[in-house]
């Protein structure tokens, strides 16, 4: 693996104007205007943070994850990273990342994917999806399940090796990791603080992560 | 008297009496239609250096679609090819790959834009250039999707059938001209009652300076449920709790 470049912020936590902690297993859904910084940090290490992103004027258009990749004409997504949208056009600039690198092919874990995944009777587990969908119908937006496609995982560590395979592999961020971006227009950002037990993506024990948000 | 008129391209080796329809799609064009269960799709490049970017979609419950990451991440790749199945995000098998000639097709890179394909090969309008207009997969799978009500939030990570993109260890994503060679062909094995949207415009990491995209031939026949000792059911224990979801829903 090529060495991660790690850039650190320069904002200070105690000048945020928005600063909670999100327990493993709770969804969030959050408007974050245009300039605004939102960290993700990442409290006990190694927590998947599952999150998508969606025009907050225009919900159609949304995060991409296929449209980012190949813009940059790489998998993984740091610093420098702009997270265009399905229009092509960037949500958010990734200005901050102590990680090093995340993940967009892994997508959120969802009842009948563990089922498929793990066994038949993973199937009633807590998932991602659930939070998701809880999240949109308590909602006042315009959000449903059509919305929900391939997502962010921050902090997560999904490797794909030149003869195409693809793993969850152990994770490769720690205790007070984080990632920071500036958001391009204005945005609804959906979180799923991941419930997984069953692979090594929060290292079988889902923990908390801290989310703050700067004014422009 | 036999029949002596030549088979037409895409259905060499199929049993006649079994063949549904077969219809030619041109290079940057896109189609749609429904595809049952137990329906099998050979996909042809005629010509070579065909990209088919497809989407599917539970034809009586569309929010039921294809998914990437389900796809990925159920199965341990980043690409398809004999074996692998497509999920829905349902924990269903939406169709099998049953045959495939060519190895390898890409999941990850999406489809070419109006913006990506203008910035790539200029601007050729209908206006000017006619039928010869440049296309692009979004628009092309928008159209189709806007066939059955569905829209820009129905569509999805594609699989880009006959291209290949590697990762390296960076990460960089390196699009691999010829993957498929003239007369390379997929076969896909339909599980569910689908819809499928299919777009031909160029790969979007496609190396070719000029715009070319080419044929592709669909050929439908029925096909056999697939027993207990079917390939694609056993090549992963995944895939073999996914095909009991699917069957249960038929019941």
């Amino acid at each position: 693996m090529a060495t991660r470049i790690l850039t650190e912020s320069s904002l200070d936590p105690t000048h945020a104007a928005y600063d909670q902690v999100l327990p493993a297993g709770e969804p969030w859904l959050h408007r974050v205007a245009r300039g605004q910084v939102l960290r993700i940090l990442d409290l006990e290490g190694n927590q998947a943070v599952d999150t998508l992103f969606f025009n907050a004027d225009d919900t159609a258009e949304r995060y991409s994850a296929n449209d980012t990749i190949r813009a940059q004409g790489n998998l993984y997504l740091t610093t420098g990273t702009r997270l265009l949208s399905s229009e092509g056009n960037p949500m958010l600039t990734i200005v901050a990342d102590t990680c090093g690198r995340h993940d967009t092919l892994g997508g959120a874990c969802a009842a009948e994917s563990n089922s498929v995944r793990y066994a038949l009777d993973k199937r009633c587990m807590h998932s991602c999806r659930d939070s998701f969908l809880l999240a949109i119908a308590r909602s006042d937006t315009d959000l449903s399940k059509r919305d929900l496609t391939s997502n962010i995982n921050f902090f997560m560590n999904v490797p794909v090796t030149p003869d195409g395979g693809l793993t969850f592999a152990d994770g490769i961020s720690a205790p007070g990791k984080y990632v920071e971006m500036r958001a391009n227009m204005n945005v609804f950002v959906l979180i799923s603080n991941c419930p997984q037990l069953n692979n090594p993506c929060n290292a079988y024990n889902p923990t908390p992560v801290r989310l703050l948000i700067w004014d422009a | 008297m036999p029949d002596t008129r030549p088979e037409p391209a895409g259905t060499d080796g199929l049993d006649p009496v079994r063949i549904l329809w077969t219809e030619s799609v041109p290079g940057g064009c896109h189609w749609s239609g429904f595809v049952k269960r137990q329906t099998t799709l050979r996909l042809t490049d005629c010509d070579g250096g065909a990209n088919a970017s497809v989407l599917f979609f539970n034809q009586h419950e569309k929010l039921e679609r294809y998914n990437m990451a389900d796809t990925l991440k159920g199965q341990h790749t980043a690409f398809l090819t004999r074996g692998f199945v497509c999920y829905s995000d349902m924990g269903r098998v939406m169709c099998s790959i049953t045959a495939d000639t060519c190895g390898w097709h890409d999941t990850i890179c999406g489809v070419s834009n109006a913006t990506t394909v203008t910035a790539r090969y200029g601007n050729h309008r209908f206006q000017e250039h006619r039928n010869d207009m440049y296309r692009n997969g979004r628009d092309g799978l928008l159209v189709e999707l806007g066939k059955y009500g569905l829209g820009a939030r129905d569509l999805v990570a594609t699989v880009n059938l006959f291209s290949k993109a590697v990762v390296d260890d960076t990460g960089a994503l390196v699009f691999q001209p010829g993957n498929a060679k003239a007369g390379d062909y997929v076969d896909l094995r339909f599980e569910m009652d689908c819809l499928l949207a299919l777009s031909t415009a160029p790969h979007p990491l496609d190396t070719n300076p000029a715009y070319a995209p080419k044929r592709v031939m669909l050929a439908a026949w029925r096909s056999d449920a697939p027993g207990a000792d079917d390939y694609c059911r056993n090549f992963r224990p995944e895939n073999q709790r996914a095909f009991r979801n699917t069957e249960v829903l038929y019941l």
